[in-house]
């Protein structure tokens, strides 16, 4: 008997310990998975099963919420229904059913657009900055080095809304108000102190010896830069980028005071589509479904630098 | 290759002065050994030389050009970090030809280079493997491989085997040593390990608190120490110091220890009455009955050949080193004798050493 010997190991846990701990992980997993699962699940129900009670978690599977997503309707009488042509396509004859045409495409694809090109826009900036910043701090004597840093972190001590009414006066004398870059270069200046806090901690764990020896091989500072530390800070790069995108990606305060036509994000549209014709809780939970795409897509396909870059750089090599 | 001339070197961090006027010349094809303990001044002076450090003040000369303010990127070096710095992006092939990358050589010149370097390291069949799986010899060659891929003017090394497990670190001594030899480079050597230094160096520059005590060859640090500090630092055990006090004139040949006159190399130069130091080291005391210091077994170190035998005198404890063969018992009492010649003496306030015909015939070359 093996089992029998084997003496009791103190760093090993035992197995009642590790199911324990798998089955709170489990647990926690299905509680934070149940919105999102009910959410997917409301985008595929008609409307009158998304507000039966109980609720159905049976139920048979419908496309309206995603037309109702991506089109607008008008209401028309039956007679003038029959008297058009063959529907054209799935949402035309699911539209008709309900006694209504499709007038046309809906806003929500150039609201999801501007999200993009903002998210992606502001992320890509404000890691630019904060990647070139905190190489800075990291590796030269600046003068009032710790107060620079810690007025930097202060900006993120108070919500940013607070300075909501004076950005949106500001905005619109200097005309950002609306518009795709005013949005980016707000939501860099929230991200940018994230930024240059999360990477100076991993440029610090960069030893200075890889640029040391690049320049005495003949590099030049900044090419010592981009061939040398770039490459080895990717982790803590790619980690920063996550957390700047899903901030720029959901915020939801900002994009309603300051946009509202142009450069509408997807946050403050998608609740707008409650109100166009009932109470549309299968196109709000498509819209929302659609939206979680894209961070998903963009952290799977980062996830081997995420593994090792959350911990933030507490594990030394 | 090229000359190295170092100038009233001095470096200042804010308060802390890290490098005091430091002065020495690593001639075209030597080894010089930049040797102290930590602290001490001496990477920092390699990274002065290396341009990684600029000083507050002095100049260092590369083959005459004066180089003190230009980027380390021109000044045609390479240098060897203690911890190798071997980029962990890129597999042993690309760190040894990146430096050749910089100054824009064809890929098919670079390539034939790199299987050069790595021929002279023996490590060839390691060029395409990546540098994180290396043993840390094999991370030193390569390390070596990228400093010499680019036939520099000169090698500047800083504790390149202070990573290594002793056993490899004896085997590199005499690699680093023969590839110094075979490419005839300049190469400055930082090391707080005095037997690396003893082994390799064709000239040691000891340091202490920023400043460089003694330039010279490993046998003249042994045997005509310039001052306390470089006589304490050098040899194991070091050497052994009775403090007297009296005066000296020109050309006396012997010293009042006690109630016994002891006889010294010549002096050279006269002191007025002051506080002096007699040096010895162990392996100049004799055991003899009508010795001139008495004193008490304290315990023996056993090394093999030799033994440390250590004897409690009036003087404090000294060192002695004798023929194993030879048996003692603690607490026994033996005469200590000193050989005249090999003696060496200081000036206690200021630790210099006093010059006397020691120091004549092959001083100081």
């Amino acid at each position: 008997m093996t089992s029998a010997t084997t003496a009791h190991s103190v760093v090993e846990p035992s197995i009642t310990t590790r199911r324990f701990a798998g089955s709170l992980v489990v647990l926690y997993a299905v509680i934070t998975m149940i919105p999102l699962v009910w959410i997917m699940l409301t985008a595929f129900k008609s409307p009158d099963d998304a507000i039966s009670y109980p609720p159905k978690v049976m139920f048979k599977p419908s496309l309206e919420g995603f037309c109702n997503l991506f089109t607008t309707r008008s209401r028309q009488t039956p007679e003038f229904i029959r008297s058009l042509g063959p529907p054209q396509g799935l949402c035309d004859s699911i539209a008709r059913s309900r006694n209504m045409v499709v007038a046309g495409p809906s806003n929500y694809v150039p609201r999801f657009i501007n999200s993009l090109i903002i998210a992606f826009g502001s992320t890509v900036l404000a890691v630019a900055l904060g990647t070139l910043s905190a190489y800075g701090f990291s590796r030269f004597r600046v003068p009032l080095k710790d107060d620079l840093l810690f007025f930097i972190l202060s900006t993120r001590m108070m919500p940013p809304i607070a300075v909501a009414i004076p950005i949106y006066l500001m905005y619109r004398t200097i005309g950002l108000s609306d518009t795709r870059l005013g949005m980016i270069l707000l939501y860099t200046s929230v991200n940018v102190s994230l930024a240059v806090w999360l990477l100076k901690g991993f440029i610090d764990e960069i030893p200075r010896e890889y640029e040391e020896a690049a320049m005495i091989d003949g590099y030049t500072r900044f090419q010592a830069f981009v061939k040398v530390v770039l490459p080895q800070a990717t982790t803590g790069i790619a980690a920063t980028a996550i957390f700047c995108l899903i901030f720029a990606w959901n915020e939801y305060a900002f994009a309603v005071l300051l946009t509202s036509g142009n450069a509408q994000t997807a946050p403050p549209f998608i609740p707008i589509i409650i109100g166009e014709g009932g109470q549309d809780w299968p196109a709000v939970a498509a819209g929302t479904t659609l939206f979680l795409v894209p961070i998903v897509v963009f952290t799977v396909l980062l996830r081997k630098h995420l593994l090792r870059g959350i911990t933030f750089g507490a594990v030394r090599k | 290759m090229a000359q190295i001339k170092v100038e009233a070197l001095d470096k200042s961090f804010g308060a802390f002065h890290a490098v005091k006027s430091a002065s020495f010349t690593v001639e075209d094809g030597q080894f010089l050994c930049l040797l102290g303990p930590s602290g001490c001044g001496k990477t920092t002076t390699l990274r002065m030389i290396a341009g990684l450090e600029l000083p507050t003040s002095g100049t260092i000369r590369l083959d005459g050009e004066d180089v003190t303010m230009n980027r380390a990127s021109a000044r045609d070096i390479a240098f060897v970090f203690q911890l190798f710095a071997l980029y962990p992006h890129m597999n042993v092939r690309r760190n040894i030809g990146f430096p050749l990358k910089c100054e824009g050589i064809s890929a098919a010149e670079r390539d034939r280079r790199v299987v050069e370097a790595a021929r002279i390291l023996r490590i060839s069949h390691l060029l395409d493997r990546s540098v994180s799986g290396l043993a840390g010899g094999d991370r030193q060659r390569v390390a070596l491989g990228r400093a010499i891929v680019r036939k520099p003017k000169c090698f500047l090394m800083d504790e390149p085997l202070g990573a290594l497990d002793t056993e490899m670190r004896e085997a590199m001594i005499h690699e680093l040593r023969s590839l110094h030899d075979r490419l005839g480079a300049t190469t400055v050597y930082v090391t707080h390990d005095q037997l690396e230094a003893m082994a390799m160096a064709d000239r040691i520059a000891v340091m202490n608190n920023g400043v460089v005590e003694q330039v010279a060859s490993p046998r003249d640090i042994y045997d005509r120490p310039a001052s306390l500090f470089v006589a304490d630092f050098i040899g194991s055990p070091p050497m052994n110091f009775l403090p007297f006090r009296s005066g000296l004139q020109t050309g006396a040949e012997a010293i009042r220890l006690g109630e016994r006159d002891v006889a010294i190399p010549a002096a050279r130069e006269a002191m007025v009455e002051s506080e002096l130091v007699l040096g010895v080291r162990p392996e100049h005391v004799r055991f003899t009955d009508r010795g001139m210091v008495r004193g008490e077994v304290y315990g023996t170190e056993y090394l093999g050949t030799t033994q440390i035998v250590t004897v409690t005198t009036h003087y404090g404890a000294l060192k002695a080193r004798s023929p194993s063969s030879r048996s003692f018992r603690t607490g026994e009492t033996v005469g200590l004798d000193f050989r005249p010649d090999t003696l060496s003496i200081f000036d206690k306030a200021s630790g210099r050493a006093i010059r006397t015909a020691l120091h004549e015939g092959g001083a100081h070359g």
